[in-house]
This record gives structure tokens, sequence and C-alpha cells, in this order.
């Protein structure tokens, strides 16, 4: 969230509308989206629409999570505020973890771990709002690198042979899709290599029994 | 009172943090109607996986913004050396990610004076 602090202050953003973004949008492809088509003077709505399009993934991610806080009243009653506070690291997180915890247990460890998160972000986007500027290049540059690294090594960590298989078609996929399309290839890059993925491991599966 | 260029900002803000809660809050809508451990959940589980990878790989390839003014061979040798240090150290996440970013790094210096 620092690379992006100093992307809002270059773009024109107060440091204000760069600290609340990342708290209220919380989701960077769409951020980002929507400070560069700013910087260039795009029409209001065709900027909420193109960081609407890049946030895209909210949905399926917010689908595949709820489940683990289904049989939990406690929790249930919150699912809207837990989907507003999930990113692709929380998500990933609680997809891997909350299922070995208590059932209710995971509404509060998302919870902890979401906000701790956002927080950071917030810290950060502050700081880098303030840095933009006074670091030198290759700093800035390995700042903004940091992230699609950490998703890397995130996802490198999955298990699960249809998430496993749905990675790799996707990562094969994504720039080909982007290359044809850049406003739909990501979703159906997902469409494409989700399908496939969930299809080529239930053969598997009837292959292994 | 803030200037009118401001009120607009916070106006887009709105906007936007709006437009990307839609899509979270039909996540929930959806959720809420099909079955929890179903094949149509794992079905939408798999489709986040190959979105998220496209997506990543994407700006790994052809990034945009200051990513972009970075050589390819830049980012694929440290996302490379990242990948050994992970497979060496057991799979472990913090070697890869603070081995890829830290050659990325050295390699930027190493263009920015010109050195390399």
């Amino acid at each position: 969230m620092t690379g992006w602090g100093s992307l809002a202050r270059d773009s024109g953003f107060t440091i204000g509308v760069a600290v609340t973004s990342t708290a209220t949008v919380w989701g960077l492809p769409g951020q980002v989206a929507a400070a560069e088509l700013y910087a260039v003077g795009a029409p209001l709505l065709a900027i909420a629409l193109a960081s609407s399009m890049a946030n895209l993934r909210f949905f399926p991610m917010s689908l595949s999570l709820l489940p683990l806080f289904r049989g939990d009243p406690a929790s249930w009653r919150w699912r809207y505020v837990f989907v507003a506070m999930m990113s692709v690291n929380t998500w990933a997180v609680t997809l891997r973890n909350g299922p070995s915890l208590p059932i209710d247990q995971r509404g509060p460890y998302f919870t902890g771990l979401s906000v701790t998160c956002i927080a950071a972000g917030v810290i950060g986007t502050a700081a880098g709002y303030h840095l933009a500027g006074e670091l030198p290049f290759f700093v800035t540059v390995s700042l903004i690198f940091l992230n699609p690294i950490y998703f890397v090594f995130l996802f490198a960590g999955v298990r699960a042979r249809n998430g496993v298989l749905a990675l790799i078609i996707g990562t094969v996929l994504g720039p080909i899709t982007h290359w044809l399309s850049p406003e739909w290839g990501l979703p159906f890059c997902g469409i494409i290599a989700g399908t496939a993925a969930f299809y080529l491991d239930r053969g598997l599966r009837g292959a292994d029994a | 009172m803030p200037e009118p260029h401001e009120l607009a900002l916070w106006g887009l803000l709105a906007m936007v943090s709006l437009a990307t809660y839609v899509w979270r809050a039909t996540g929930v809508v959806i959720a809420a109607r099909i079955k929890p451990d179903g094949r149509l959940s794992q079905w939408f589980t798999c489709v986040a996986y190959g979105m998220l990878a496209g997506l990543i790989s994407r700006i790994m390839l052809m990034p945009v913004g200051i990513l972009a003014h970075t050589p390819l061979v830049d980012r694929l040798v440290a996302l490379g050396c990242g990948f050994a240090l992970f497979v060496l150290c057991r799979r472990a996440m913090i070697p890869g990610v603070v081995g890829a970013v830290g050659i990325f790094m050295v390699l930027a210096a190493l263009r920015g004076y010109g050195i390399l």
C-alpha cells in the first residue's frame, strides 16, 4: 500500500482521499485504475465503472469464503461486514486455516486478521504519500514489485488439487486473455481456468478411485 | 470549507467504494442461496483462483505503471531466485518473498546507477 500512497499523490489525490480509499475500496487494482483515469481527466462514471471491473474478483472470492461462516449464527450476522474487510491476503489465509478452526472461532479469526491488515494498509498508504518523490526509483519500484511477489508465494502454498490446477491454468491464460481484451480478459480467464480445473480435478478423482 | 476539487474527489471515492462493494455483496446474496460444500461453491473457488492467478501473471509479464519501466528479465530472474529459495527452505513463504524482492531491488539499483 506504500506504492499506492505514492501513486495517489502523483495522480492528484489528497491524503485524506488516498488513505480513506485504502479502507473503503480495499482493492488495489480498482484503486490504481481510479487514480490513473482521474489523472488523465476521465469522466467520473467511466472511472467508477473501470475500477469496479478491476475489482470483479471479489465476487467469486466472497462466494467461496462465506460458507466457512455459514454454520455459526453469530458470525453469519456479520457477513456483509466480513466481505467489506476481505482482501486477497485475508481471503487466501482464511480459506487455508479456517476449515481447521472450530466454527465459532472463524469469525473472530477473520476479523482480527482483516483489521490488522487494513490498519497496516492505511499506515502504509500515509507513509507512501509522504515519501512520494523522496525515495530513489529502485526502492519505490521494489515496493510495488513486493505486491505481486507476495501473492505468488501465498498461492504457492495452496494444496487442494483443483486450486493448484486453476492457478496453473490461470497463470498461462491471464496474459493471453488480457491481450485479447483488456476489459473482459480477467473474468474470462477466471471462468475458463476455474471450469477447466474443476472438471480436470473431478476427472482425476474418478481415475484415482 | 473544502474546495470544489476536493469535494469532487470525495464523491468519486464514494462511487468507487460502492462500485467495488457491489461485487462483494453480490457474492453474499448468492452464497446464502447455494449449498456450502456443494459443487457450485467449489467451482466458484476455482474461478477465484483462476482469476487471481491470471491477474498476477499479467502484472508480472505485462505490467502497467512504474513496474513497466523495469526489464522483463529482471522480474523473471528475481521470481526464479525466490522460487529456488522457497523450495530450498521447504516451501517457506518468507525466504521466497524476501529473496525475490531483494534480488529485484539489487538489479534495479545496479541499473539505476548505470552499472548493469
